[in-house]
């Protein structure tokens, strides 16, 4: 079980979070002209890296806020956890 | 029954307490502090199990953890067990144990003809034998090979135990407390750093309590009870004996199993009789010792065959002689400490060393003892069938795969012992690649990948002297990073003999012509003959040996056998032992029950379960409940004899008639408030949300990206910036996610906030023809007029007092007005209009009559919106704009989603006008077609219409648009039904929607 650092709340256990997927997907802006191939991109193809990854964790069981969690996907080392604006 | 292996003196037991145990229904008896193995030993008995694949006779081997044998079916208070380990578990009065895998009886056992027959069991026999022909499999091979490998019987009864879990943080958590732990834990606690000392055993100590050795001039126990019990007395460490720490996980996530009842004859009330921990460590100490390894030789599996250590801690803790005519084999000197403590309570052993004459503290000490001592020898083979009787030993020539001479000599016990293998398993699972070490022998822990250190013997560090050094000053060191403080402790002085090297020898050659069985896996029965096999049937890696020989594989994963194991794999392979490797240490270090896992997470305590204000209402109203997600929801009120069929039937038709009420306490429910509040909802449903006033409702769809709908529900302007959305019961926490998600990540730019206040508000659904009589007296001062609170129309109102939110929205087709009060006034809300309802015949209806009025009125819900379906699919592609974007619009543009033959609701009705569809059937033209019948779609709901007295169904149609009118087949083969249905409208009642706007 992960031990995950809520930027909002502190050291808090995986119990508590949801994992979001990768946090480096930027959602198209509305109104945006957008061919088929890229917005198929955008709602299904996701990397799989085996390494550092950048992800959404919500804090479900806390203070409800989305952050970015940088995770070793083969180790779970985690680097840093920070805000979505920083 | 006298105990005629029981010492007069000696050993830490209570010896003014026996108590009284069954073995196969035979009565013993033990004393208070012995294991259900040491009490055995005592008196006599050696032969206690058949093994598993062989049946061969088998005995005690080990003393603790390490025992591969000895595992027995155990009763207490009426709980019968399986597999339970003699040398774990202690005496209690009235404990029932018996042998295992033999039939009818330990002492004559059927299955023992395929020791006989073992040349035609070699490694691999299942997989090589049972292949054809393929249908034999479940019918014969399976069920026979099942009963033949089961270890004990799984009880059948409940088990009445109390389990419990508990979470703990720490910055040190110890695990062990021989003197590798014992020294860390209490250098750390000096340090003022918060530190959790685990104990497997029920004594503290370890080795200190068996080693012949003095710390700071106190004997080892003294001084391990001296350190144990200042431990105790600092309110900065938890110190607890009978619990394993059996798993490492991520991020120093440690899992722990106390056993806090198995050893009470009378449990305290509430008292668990297991408990799991999940400790969340700053630093973790491995101090987990090791464990003697055998060295193999014929017949080793012999009862009577034991490890040197476990011999001494027999003598030693409980006081028992495993034996009066030991030999000891030995190609170290622990094995002299044992001979030693024979000699010391009177039994003169005779130890053969494979090594050289040679001289060591120890070795000298046992010759000035007088003990007989034969260097360059080894035993070849045990003689004796349920008990060892005599064995053949002989003179090793001088490369050691040869016997000079021969002799055969009588013994009633061999204790075999072939130097030590760190427990290195804890630190293998913390992701720490081990490394071998040829001093040694054996692999000890490397780098680390989380923050932990292996201390003592558990890093292959076998001196006491700097063990307590190593450990102290880690226990120190990582503390202080922690604590910032540095209390200095002097490292004590030990009168440590010095140890001459170990022999390298792991295994007796076979004399010329012999061919005896020689064991490395006890518990799975494998012998030295099985790895060879495999070996030359061209399996390599390791791991292959492993699982097509089965080493390791059994419940002590293994612990005795690994090292011998990959030994013979690389003398066979002309390999070095690093090369081979070593097979993966999983979790449970220990075998743990499962009802320790579990919990209290059993029956309704599985989940919490939610009630709505009203629930105890409900409760006395006969309500059957129905589960939806976590709430408790009344599926319809019994009356009489009814069933559900017949009381919803009527809790609908009164809907339909006059008036009914339901609890929609459970609707999700989330609060919206601020100035981008409508920009928001615009975005996230598919129709448009910036013009609606405010005291005004409206319908929304939500989808995900994927175009698929993911929720609908009504949404409420309560003021400019303010609004009130309702969810399903069931997406109503996804849907929160959902927009918090867009909220926070997506476009942080929006001055929004949301809030669920799903239970904050009570609510009630009232629906049918005299709802607006019954809203006028519940609400006598306010306007409820078709003009004043028109379809989609929300006020706020008085009840009797208590404020209240009306909305005028309806699920059931009916003119119906939804009621929401603070959640402490819902009861009041309730009985106010069942009290005022009267008049008007209300009556409650539950879920199953709420379904069958939004069924045939053709209103979608959660078996429609499966997560398949687009807003076409179900008829709600009148609410997605073509003006605006909203989150999924992109995807509905897709070339299969405008396909002209896509899916769409349908409604059905069985020609017959009496047949139920049942609720998933496939849909096909032609019901006698060559299977795969092609399939056109599924029966998404159905219900017995009240309306036009017949049954009615939904279903999800290819082409639905254009098949109105055709006649199907709804064909269900798990309920074996046909049924010809006509394809009409979804819409059956009221097709113009004039009821809920009159």
């Amino acid at each position: 079980m992960l031990n995950i650092k809520c930027p909002y709340c502190g050291d808090r256990s995986q119990k508590e979070f949801a994992y979001g997927g990768d946090g480096t997907i930027a959602r198209p802006k509305l109104n945006q002209e957008i061919s088929d191939e890229e917005w198929d991109n955008f709602v299904y193809l996701r990397k799989s890296p085996r390494g550092k990854h950048i992800e959404l964790w919500h804090h479900i069981a806390g203070c409800r806020q989305w952050f970015k969690v940088e995770r070793d996907t083969t180790t779970h080392e985690i680097f840093r956890t920070f805000k979505p604006e920083e | 029954m006298s105990q005629n292996f029981r010492l007069n003196t000696g050993g830490l037991i209570n010896r003014d307490k026996p108590i009284e145990f069954k073995f196969n229904g035979k009565k013993y008896i033990g004393y208070e502090g012995d294991t259900l193995a040491s009490a055995l030993l005592a008196n006599g008995i050696h032969l206690i199990g058949r093994s598993f694949k062989y049946h061969r006779p088998r005995g005690f081997f080990g003393a603790g953890v390490d025992e591969p044998n000895a595992k027995m079916q155990v009763e207490i208070n009426g709980c019968s067990e399986p597999n339970i380990n003699a040398t774990e578990i202690e005496l209690v009065n009235g404990l029932s144990a018996s042998s295992q895998n033999c039939w009818p009886s330990v002492n004559f056992d059927i299955g023992a003809i395929n020791n006989f027959l073992n040349r035609f069991f070699p490694a691999g026999f299942y997989y090589k034998t049972f292949m054809w022909p393929k249908s034999f499999w479940y019918r014969v091979y399976e069920p026979f090979i099942r009963k033949a490998a089961g270890l004990g019987i799984a009880s059948l009864e409940k088990d009445k135990e109390r389990y419990e879990h508990k979470y703990e943080y720490c910055d040190l958590l110890v695990t062990g407390s021989g003197p590798a732990g014992l020294a860390s834990a209490y250098a750390a606690a000096k340090n003022g750093a918060k530190v959790i000392l685990a104990e497997d055993k029920p004594r503290y100590g370890g080795t200190l309590l068996t080693d012949d050795v003095t710390i700071d001039n106190l004997s080892g126990k003294d001084w391990s009870e001296k350190i144990i019990s200042e431990l105790k007395e600092m309110p900065n460490v938890i110190v607890k004996n009978r619990s394993q720490v059996f798993g490492y996980y991520d991020h120093n996530m440690m899992v722990m199993f106390e056993r806090t009842g198995d050893h009470l004859e009378k449990k305290p009330k509430y008292t668990p009789r297991q408990r799991l921990w999940y400790i969340r460590a700053k630093e973790v100490l491995l101090s987990t010792g090791s464990i003697e390894r055998p060295i193999v030789f014929g017949n080793n599996d012999t009862p009577g065959v034991f490890l040197s250590a476990a011999a001494k801690e027999y003598m030693k803790v409980y006081g028992v002689l495993i034996g009066k005519k030991p030999i000891i084999f030995t190609n170290n000197d622990s094995g002299y400490e044992t001979a030693i403590e024979f000699k010391k309570n009177g039994v003169n052993p005779i130890v053969l060393d494979t090594r050289e004459d040679q001289n060591s503290e120890l070795i000298n000490e046992a010759k000035d003892l007088d003990i007989k001592i034969k260097f360059s020898y080894a035993v070849i083979v045990a003689h004796g069938y349920k008990k060892v009787k005599s064995a053949t030993i002989g003179k090793l020539d001088k490369d050691k795969i040869d016997f000079e001479n021969t002799e055969q000599i009588d013994c009633d016990s061999i204790c075999v012992s072939g130097f030590w293998t760190p427990t290195v398993h804890l630190a293998s699972q913390s992701g720490n690649k081990l490394k071998f070490n040829d001093t040694i022998d054996a692999f000890v822990p490397d780098k680390s990948k989380q923050n932990e250190h292996s201390l003592g013997a558990a890093n292959g560090t076998f001196t006491l002297q700097d063990t307590l050094k190593n450990s102290f000053n880690t226990g120190s060191e990582v503390s202080k990073s922690i604590t910032k403080k540095d209390e200095k402790i002097q490292i004590p002085n030990t009168n440590e003999r010095k140890y001459s090297a170990h022999d390298k020898f792991w295994c007796s050659p076979l004399p010329k012509g012999k061919n005896y069985k020689r064991f490395v896996d006890f518990q799975n029965d494998v012998a030295v003959s099985d790895i060879e096999v495999a070996l030359r049937e061209g399996y390599r890696s390791i791991e292959h040996v492993k699982r097509y020989t089965t080493l390791g594989m059994a419940t002590d994963q293994g612990r005795t056998s690994n090292l011998n194991g990959l030994q013979l794999v690389a003398n066979v392979e002309k390999k070095i032992v690093p090369q081979v490797g070593h097979t993966t240490f999983r979790p449970p270090f220990t075998p743990v029950t499962i009802g320790t896992i579990v919990g209290r997470e059993i029956g309704k305590e599985y989940m919490p379960t939610r009630k709505t204000p009203m629930h105890h209402w409900h409760e006395k109203n006969n309500a059957v409940w129905v589960d939806a997600g976590a709430w408790k929801r009344p599926r319809y009120y019994k009356r009489g004899n009814e069933n559900l069929f017949e009381a919803s039937k009527r809790e609908a038709k009164n809907v339909r008639d006059h008036v009914g009420v339901c609890d929609v306490t459970t609707l999700g429910k989330i609060d919206i408030k601020g100035p981008d509040a409508a920009e928001f909802l615009n975005r996230v449903y598919t129709n448009a949300w910036l013009k609606l006033p405010v005291g005004k409702a409206r319908y929304g769809v939500m989808l995900r990206e994927d175009g698929i709908v993911m929720d609908d529900g009504t949404t409420t302007r309560i003021s400019e910036n303010h609004y009130h959305m309702t969810t399903t019961t069931a997406q109503a926490a996804n849907v929160l996610s959902h927009l918090e998600y867009y909220l926070q990540i997506v476009w942080p730019e929006l001055n929004v906030n949301v809030v669920s206040t799903t239970e904050q508000w009570a609510g009630a659904a009232i629906a049918g023809p005299k709802s607006r009589d019954l809203l006028a007296k519940l609400f006598p001062k306010l306007d409820v007029s078709n003009e004043a609170l028109p379809f989609m129309g929300y006020v706020e109102g008085d009840l009797f007092g208590v404020k209240a939110r009306i909305f005028r929205i309806s699920f059931s087709g009916e003119l119906a007005y939804e009621i929401n009060v603070e959640s402490d006034f819902g009861l009041f809300m309730w009985e106010k209009i069942i009290e005022i309802g009267k008049e008007f015949n209300v009556e409650p209806y539950g879920t199953e009559a709420l379904s069958t009025l939004r069924i045939e009125m053709g209103h979608v819900a959660g078996p429609e919106l499966d997560g398949r379906t687009i807003p076409y699919d179900v008829s709600l592609e009148g609410l997605v704009s073509k003006k605006k974007d909203f989150i999924g619009k992109r995807s509905l543009a897709k070339e299969a989603f405008n396909k002209a033959d896509r899916q769409k609701i349908v409604g059905l009705v069985p020609l017959d006008r009496k047949s139920s569809i049942p609720e998933g059937s496939h849909l096909v033209e032609n019901k006698n077609a060559k299977l795969p019948n092609p399939k056109l779609g599924h029966v998404s709901s159905s219900c017995w219409s009240v309306e036009n007295n017949n049954p009615f169904s939904l279903a999800i149609l290819k082409d639905g648009k254009n098949m109105i009118g055709k006649k199907l087949f709804a064909v269900s083969p798990l309920k074996n039904t046909s049924i010809e249905v006509e394809v009409m409208s979804s819409h059956y009642v009221d097709h113009e929607g004039k009821r809920v706007r009159s």
